[in-house]
């Protein structure tokens, strides 16, 4: 493999043919914003988050799928981009219904630390409120489709990685949506392996473990009193 | 089959010709208003009269005069009927003893016809497009002959270079130079895809030369094969066209029986194969890299070019994609010469363009004319202006990803660079004529609901973006939105063009975009003030 050299936000680095410009960018320490890029899944640049400048180019490219070239000079951090990269992410937030404070994924999610660390304090679009229901027919996980953002992560690592080929795209446009087998219930997918991958691999709390949503997490209290009585009661003793 | 055997099929058709020829329009608009029941009882009244031996009744591609159909025209009278129909048709053959048809006519001589220039559209509306006897009388396949024996594929690239023709998808990239890319990628395997996916609102050019004329398709798809080194083809058309999917599959199956496609054509080693593959009803499968990912069976969604296909395509093989008329120009482009295709147009646009007239309009129908036609000539002479006496407010050219040229830039010259410069693209033929009545923020609306409704989904700016710059033009048709409202537009307009994965949302703004440059003032006559902006402003006036 021959090296190349390139310039990355004036940072001169040297990268191995065939990297890509977020590869060669996160081994030299500058941070790309991404959201559908997954390590591990093949890039499809979608989320245009990752869009950088580059000199000679008049589009914006996606740093995922760019591939590094010798003498390129590249810039992942102007003005123009923040801005954009804000703007997509108040799109997301006005797309469907995110409301942080009582979802799954409430501090470690993907969307909400991108709108922290790229300053989007507000959204200046108005929320479509979309009507959009919950799966909740699977044993083990649950679906809900106001929080996803069609990143596909789950299809992709459904399909390469675990090889079942089970989630899937319908639709399209706005009305696009993540689902099982041909658009049945979770519950009821065959080529389901319940491997939890698609799970793992959500950014948001679209795709969630049961039991962990703030809806589920009741307090067991007669617990409690059964222990007294039973303690009182000497239940335990042999 | 060899170079003897083509001319003694030419000649037999020749020979069999009759004395006068009735063509009727069996094209897809004609159809629409019975032209095939005008052509059996045309049969019918030839049969009767017994002129069996005089009279050929031919049914054949689009006349054109869309909006007159069914047509008939009769050879070599020079006469064209227009409206015709199961009842007056036989008035036509009683005509033609003497005596005066009772069917309205159409003037052939008239600046609809006199002033286009038919290199595409030159067998359109001659030749059956069912009999590809017709088609070979008609010269076709020399070219293919002529390439074959004596061009090395790097001649025939060469030429494509030389004739200057640039795709007529939209975008106008040039052919030759697609070609010599693909030509050169590496690649045991190669791909020649003609994008028959034609899907924008008011356009029906490829769908009439796909109807009218097959052979002439299929014919430029083999020459570019054998130019770039492919061995299969594909042709992707929309399952919305029926007719053009049966015509061309039977113009396919009576090429392959007299070996013009498949093994060993016209006994040279060149094999070249054409299956057809059909849309599912999503217009961004026109979009290159999706309408291959549709090939491959897969979802139709584009994925971010490089690589570009001349690259890695279909099956991550290199493959050539051009549109249904790009490859109706290469025929024409070998038997004539590269200069003499060259000399037609500007300096930059080449050859000629195709357009579907709609709207507004006296004259809808097709039309060809070369490029640099002033829009004026085409709209007025051509076209005969607006209906009713109204007054012509603009035109849109490019569909969903064009914009609109105001009538007080009439004067354009139809090429690429001139209609680029106003915001506008050449696009694939679509021009839609609108006069007085028209609203054009009501424009940009509608163009945004049909961009945001075929978004693929993929990307955030043109799923999310499309959504709501539909939601904010429609809130200033509905005099709600302040001139805050204008400014998250505008705004939105320039990042969905930058950032958007594929053309569909690159382009998706230029209807809004274009209309905002010619005609603000509609926008603004519609906004409210804005509250809050304004109770600022009192505020700064109350501290000074």
């Amino acid at each position: 493999m021959a090296a190349k050299t390139l310039t990355i936000d004036g940072k001169q680095i040297t990268a191995e043919e065939g990297e890509t410009i977020l590869q060669a960018a996160t081994e030299a320490g500058i941070k790309i914003p991404t959201l559908c890029h997954l390590e591990g899944v093949y890039d499809i640049g979608a989320c245009r988050l990752c869009l950088v400048e580059v000199k000679g180019t008049p589009k914006l490219l996606p740093a995922c799928t760019l591939k590094v070239a010798e003498g390129m000079e590249v810039a992942t951090d102007t003005e123009r981009l923040r801005k954009y990269r804000r703007m997509t992410l108040e799109l997301l937030f006005a797309e469907r219904n995110h409301v942080c404070a009582v979802c799954v994924a409430n501090g470690h999610c993907e969307l909400q630390t991108l709108a922290y660390s790229q300053g989007m304090d507000h959204v200046r679009y108005e929320y479509t409120f979309p009507k959009w229901n919950v799966d909740n027919t699977h044993r083990l996980f649950g679906m809900d489709h106001n929080r996803c953002i069609l990143c596909t992560r789950c299809v992709r690592v459904c399909w390469h990685i675990e090889g079942a080929g089970t989630k899937n795209v319908s639709g399209r446009g706005g009305k696009s949506k993540i689902i099982t087998d041909l658009n049945q219930p979770w519950g009821a997918s065959e080529s389901c392996t319940e491997c939890g991958k698609c799970v793992m691999a959500c950014p948001t709390g679209a795709l969630f473990q049961k039991g962990s949503t703030v809806g589920e997490s009741e307090r067991d209290r007669d617990k409690l009193e059964y222990i007294v009585n039973a303690r009182e009661k000497k239940q335990w003793n042999a | 089959m060899i170079l003897n055997d083509l001319i003694q099929i030419k000649e037999k058709e020749l020979a069999a010709r009759k004395k006068i020829v009735l063509r009727c329009c069996l094209a897809a608009g004609c159809v629409s208003s019975n032209s095939k029941g005008v052509k059996e009882q045309l049969d019918k009244a030839v049969a009767e009269a017994g002129l069996q031996n005089e009279v050929e009744v031919r049914g054949v591609g689009c006349m054109k005069l869309c909006c007159e159909g069914p047509l008939v025209a009769v050879d070599p009278k020079n006469e064209l009927y227009v409206k015709v129909t199961t009842e007056n048709a036989s008035s036509i053959i009683a005509a033609l003893q003497g005596g005066k048809a009772k069917v309205e006519q159409a003037d052939p001589d008239s600046a609809f016809f006199t002033k286009q220039l038919s290199i595409v559209l030159a067998n359109s509306g001659v030749v059956d497009p069912e009999r590809i006897e017709s088609y070979i009388a008609a010269d076709g396949y020399l070219a293919l002959h002529e390439v074959l024996n004596e061009m090395t594929p790097k001649e025939a690239v060469e030429t494509m270079v030389k004739s200057g023709l640039r795709g007529r998808g939209g975008a106008g990239f040039p052919t030759g130079l697609k070609w010599g890319t693909v030509a050169k990628s590496a690649g045991a395997k190669k791909y020649v895809i003609c994008n028959a996916d034609e899907g924008d609102p008011g356009a029906f050019m490829d769908r009439s030369v796909l109807e009218s004329d097959p052979h002439s398709v299929l014919e430029g798809m083999a020459i570019a094969a054998y130019a770039v080194g492919a061995d299969q083809g594909f042709l992707y058309v929309r399952a919305e066209y029926p007719l053009a999917i049966a015509r061309l599959q039977l113009a396919i199956k009576q090429a392959k029986q007299i070996s013009l496609l498949g093994a060993g054509i016209f006994e040279s080693p060149f094999n070249f194969n054409v299956e057809i593959r059909i849309g599912a009803g999503a217009f961004v499968c026109g979009e290159e890299t999706a309408l291959m990912m549709s090939v491959e069976g897969k979802r139709g969604t584009p994925r971010p070019r490089p690589p570009f296909p001349a690259e890695s395509g279909l099956f991550g093989s290199p493959t050539l994609l051009n549109n249904v008329e790009t490859f109706a120009n290469v025929a024409a482009i070998y038997r004539k010469g590269a200069e003499w295709f060259a000399g037609i147009g500007t300096e930059k646009s080449k050859g000629t363009k195709v357009f579907a007239l709609a709207g507004k309009i006296k004259n809808t129908g097709l039309i060809e004319v070369p490029m640099g036609t002033p829009l004026r000539t085409i709209v007025e002479e051509m076209g005969g202006g607006a209906p009713d006496g109204g007054k012509i407010k603009a035109v849109q050219t490019g569909g969903p990803s064009g914009g609109c040229i105001p009538s007080q830039h009439l004067d354009t010259p139809v090429d690429y660079e001139s209609l680029g410069k106003l915001g506008s693209i050449m696009g694939s033929g679509g021009m839609i004529v609108m006069d007085e009545t028209t609203k054009m923020v009501d424009v940009a609306r509608f163009f945004m609901e049909f961009c945001m409704d075929e978004s693929c989904g993929k990307c955030i700016p043109c799923r999310a973006g499309t959504v709501q710059m539909h939601n904010i033009l429609d809130k200033i048709l509905k005099r709600q939105a302040t001139a805050r409202d204008l400014a998250k537009l505008e705004e939105l307009c320039d990042m969905v063009r930058n950032t958007s994965l594929c053309g569909l949302g690159q382009t998706a703004p230029n209807p809004t975009l274009s209309t905002l440059r010619f005609f603000r003032n509609e926008y603004e006559e519609l906004l409210q003030p804005d509250t809050f902006g304004a109770g600022a402003t009192q505020t700064q006036t109350a501290t000074k």
